[in-house]
């Protein structure tokens, strides 16, 4: 029934299409760090109509399907708003970050609500402008704490990269249905996708979990010297919280 | 304004809408059932128990769901398993995300404080009545928020059934893509205000079933 001279020739093939997946992963990724960090920074804008246009998109990308969005920037948005159309992997890439950019927002939010509100009196009351205390006091403390939550979301990422092959990128997951329709043999090609996927998944995800590890000895060992009452374990709790329902 | 043919679309998205909604509630019948049974399994005091629940846990989340899909629909029947289309569909989506709310199930069993199960100890209650009555009752309200987001997660993942070809909603819609090519995005954007008003739906019900729930509550 499994055939191991088929599934070790067809093997290569997959594993060299891992560097279309990775690149797409890891250019949906930053470009959702960004995208998110961006969308994080106008949900605080003192004016409520930002505030407001800011929710009302973050709510309907994160409530409409991926695949969808994807046909729709790769059929129509991004060949109208370029002059020569962008090709599958960016606009995967394009893709991905936007809808991941707005999960990523929240994740930002919940770091820098954790926050504690006396750092920004103090900024206030060392004549701190409003840049300088985000990018000096506010983001450097905010940041640190999400590293866990955005490490599962480039796992997330990384798994839905085989949407991709409808907008014909040739990923893992379209190199396989190629080696099918020469040989018709879905069984082996599409087992070893699974066990690609399963394997990187979970060495991403024990990264994750070592990162996490040291950055809560890192915090309980600054925190032990500050202050014996932790002001921020209630964000910290909270963000550990997030990590677990989204992994 | 160009005039969009809307009567042309609104059959085709109709019968869309009537797969999509008929995989959407049969998969989440079958996650809800599945993160209780792995769920519960992984909160068990027989350690073999754990460890296997928690790996089909994780074998299930780490892969991604089209892939599974099609280990399903077209290499399952290798092994002399074959399903239909939207039995795949429902067994894939439904293991899926049944092993993420397995994840919801077990942190909010974990979270009812431990004096509950003590009381309910010193009242001679057996442990199945113990987690009946007592801890299930507090952990479903804790489990309700996070449950509702996966359910929007599961709407939007029935798009994918769009790959074995089951003619949901995304799969009409490219239909009627290829039929009105100058119509692409309106066609789009009416997609996405359905999958939009359908993941509304279940906040909103989520919303409403937590504020009864929490009644009477602290």
């Amino acid at each position: 029934m499994w055939n191991w001279d088929y599934a070790w020739s067809i093997l290569p093939d997959l594993i060299a299409a891992l560097k279309t997946t990775f690149w797409a992963t890891f250019g949906g990724f930053i470009f959702a760090a960004i995208g998110g960090l961006m969308l994080a920074l106008l949900g605080r804008s003192p004016i409520w109509i930002i505030r407001a246009i800011n929710r009302l998109i973050i709510e309907f990308i994160r409530s409409t399907p991926l695949l969808v969005q994807l046909f729709f920037l790769y059929f129509y948005i991004l060949p109208t708003m370029f002059p020569t159309a962008p090709t599958a992997l960016v606009s995967g890439i394009i893709g991905l970050g936007l809808h991941y950019s707005t999960y990523m927002s929240e994740v930002y939010r919940s770091g820098i609500d954790a926050v504690p509100k006396g750092q920004w009196e103090a900024a206030k009351a060392l004549n701190f402008p409003r840049s300088k205390t985000w990018t000096s006091i506010i983001l450097p403390q905010a940041l640190p704490p999400t590293l866990p939550v955005m490490g599962n979301y480039l796992i997330v990422i990384f798994k839905e990269t085989p949407l991709l092959s409808a907008i014909t990128l040739v990923e893992v997951l379209t190199t396989a249905k190629n080696a099918i329709s020469v040989s018709y043999r879905p069984f082996e090609a599409y087992t070893l996708v699974g066990v690609i996927f399963l394997i990187i998944s979970y060495m991403f995800s024990l990264l994750v979990r070592m990162m996490e590890i040291r950055l809560n000895r890192e915090q309980s060992a600054s925190s032990g010297t500050d202050s014996p009452s932790k002001p921020q374990s209630g964000g910290k709790a909270r963000l550990n919280k997030e990590v677990k329902q989204q992994a | 304004m160009m005039d969009v043919p809307w009567n042309d679309f609104f059959p085709l998205l109709w019968e869309g809408l009537k797969v999509t909604v008929e995989v959407a509630v049969l998969s989440a019948l079958a996650a809800m059932v599945l993160s209780l049974v792995i769920g519960l399994c992984r909160v068990s005091k027989f350690k073999t128990v754990r460890i296997i629940s928690q790996i089909c846990a994780e074998v299930f989340r780490g892969l991604p769901l089209l892939v599974l899909l099609f280990w399903v629909y077209f290499a399952l029947p290798f092994l002399g398993i074959e399903f239909d289309k939207v039995t795949s569909a429902v067994v894939a989506i439904g293991l899926n995300y049944g092993a993420f709310g397995s994840e919801i199930v077990r942190s909010a069993i974990l979270a009812v404080p431990n004096g509950q199960s003590e009381a309910a100890r010193a009242l001679n209650f057996s442990p199945l009545q113990r987690m009946i009555y007592i801890i299930l009752p507090q952990a479903a309200l804790r489990m309700l928020p996070p449950f509702g987001n996966l359910m929007i997660e599961l709407i939007k993942g029935t798009s994918l059934i769009y790959f074995i070809t089951l003619s949901d909603l995304t799969y009409q819609a490219l239909i009627l893509r290829n039929n009105f090519l100058n119509m692409t995005p309106y066609i789009f954007l009416l997609l996405l205000l359905i999958y939009f008003v359908l993941s509304s739906f279940v906040s909103v019900t989520v919303r409403l079933l937590e504020r009864k729930l929490a009644a009477g509550r602290l």
